[in-house]
């Protein structure tokens, strides 16, 4: 067994499971956020108000136009420069990822109200329900059924890109593991549990969207 | 006057449908709307119960004008019930919970009294058991039967039908006809867009043929049916009989 415990793959689990737990926990309260200003932005996406369809409009294209290593950096450094403050690297962290898959939910949240069929709204209204009870008894619960393959979708990408913040040395999953090969030079072994943890939660995901999907289907 | 419409435009842009309406429908009445497709008999429905934007001219419902920006326009449809062509059941909802949400919701009223009012309507539409599944598993004819249960859920004044049969395979159409001519029955103040001829002359007390945004003739059924006067009206029923 000792040929088992003391090779890098095994050593550096330590390590992983320790940058695993940020990068969840990043990805997790990032995407609650995230979900909170997809909703509003959109809907107000939806908004026939020019101005709240406007200042939505330019929030979703100025995150989806620009990269997010520079959004995290933005959020780092430039603001932290901008108002003489240091914000704290994990906070900084969450505030990417909600502000960055906010962008993304909100045009998920717009396709999926917008996809839903004109004569449930006009059913709902027409036995007396008002606009926000339409939109919270009919229109959403339908709507919401069909944002979870998308959703599930960008929780993959989002857990992804948690890995850029390496670059501020966030302890999440890959700094971690660069962490591990910068003291022992094992990169490879590092490298490799590295993308075997990414992939025990990405791809147990993208196989439980694609049953979800197909039961949709029907 | 249930309805009263006064000199009614609506137009879609530029589009002119509807080009000054002028109707009277009492209470009790069956009024039926006949025919071709773009003449605007639908958009002339919706605009009963503003589902369609008023573009000019006066909708009454029992007195109350639908054009009053101060009209709360949710009470008024809430005494207006309304068929569609494509049922619009609530998909992720039962059977039951379809028929319950609006008194629920609407009026107010406690979830099992709703529930115990739905039962009776279940029953009249022929649907007793199937208070518990979802409208997926109900044929077109069923479903259209729940549509008109939900609406009477809200014990509407006046019920609207627009085209009810016209997504209904031919041998389903009998029994959604049949739960219509019970409620004209009732005494159910009835305004029906429709393409059957024969539940027109048969069940409506008064018939509407339109034709290019206007009403072209209107008559008992015996007259407008056996010795329609418009050209155009006889030109309509020549094809469609």
């Amino acid at each position: 067994m000792d040929f088992i415990t003391e090779s890098h793959y095994y050593r550096v689990m330590p390590m992983l499971f320790e940058g695993l737990v940020w990068t969840l926990l990043i990805t997790g309260v990032g995407l609650i956020f995230g979900f909170i200003l997809g909703a509003i932005f959109g809907f107000a996406r939806l908004s026939k108000n020019k101005l709240i369809y406007g200042l939505a409009t330019v929030y979703v294209e100025v995150v989806r136009g620009t990269p997010i290593l520079a959004q995290i950096l933005f959020i780092y450094f430039g603001l932290s420069d901008l108002m003489g403050v240091n914000i704290d690297k994990i906070t900084a962290s969450i505030i990417a990822i909600a502000i960055n898959a906010g962008a993304y939910i909100a045009e998920i949240v717009r396709g999926a109200v917008y996809s839903i069929d004109k004569g449930q709204d006009e059913a709902g209204r027409s036995i007396g329900l008002t606009r926000n009870q339409t939109m919270r008894y009919i229109i959403w619960p339908q709507a919401f059924r069909r944002m979870i393959p998308p959703l599930g979708n960008q929780f993959v990408i989002s857990l992804k890109d948690t890995s850029l913040f390496s670059v501020i040395a966030v302890g999440e999953l890959l700094y971690m593991g660069q962490q591990y090969y910068g003291a022992t030079f094992a990169a490879f072994e590092a490298l490799t549990m590295v993308c075997i943890m990414y992939l025990v939660i990405t791809v147990p995901t993208a196989v439980y969207l694609r049953r979800v999907e197909r039961r949709l289907d029907v | 006057m249930m309805i009263s419409v006064r000199d009614l435009h609506k137009s879609f842009g530029s589009v002119e449908v509807l080009k000054g309406i002028d109707a009277e429908i009492k209470e009790q009445e069956v009024v039926c709307v006949i025919g071709p497709s773009g003449s605007g008999k639908s958009t002339f429905l919706r605009c009963l119960n503003l589902l369609e934007e008023v573009t000019s001219g006066e909708v009454y419902i029992e007195g109350d004008n639908l054009t009053d920006p101060k009209i709360n326009i949710n009470e008024v449809r809430s005494r207006v019930g309304m068929v569609f062509q494509h049922f619009n059941l609530f998909p992720h909802r039962t059977v039951l919970e379809n028929i319950t949400l609006g008194p629920i919701k609407v009026k107010g009223i406690k979830k099992k009294d709703a529930e115990e009012a739905a039962l009776p309507l279940l029953e009249k539409v022929g649907l007793s058991d199937k208070a518990d599944v979802y409208p997926e598993s109900l044929s077109g004819g069923q479903k259209q039967r729940v549509a008109i249960a939900r609406s009477l859920a809200m014990e509407p004044r006046i019920m609207l039908f627009d085209e009810p049969t016209s997504a209904l395979d031919p041998e389903l159409v009998g029994d959604v006809l049949e739960v219509m001519k019970d409620l004209a029955k009732e005494g159910m103040t009835m305004v029906v867009v429709t393409h059957e001829m024969g539940f027109a002359r048969e069940v409506g007390d008064r018939v509407l043929f339109m034709d290019e945004g206007v009403i072209m003739e209107e008559d008992v059924p015996e007259n407008l049916f056996g010795n329609p006067q418009n050209p155009r009206t006889q030109e309509f029923l020549s094809k469609v009989l």
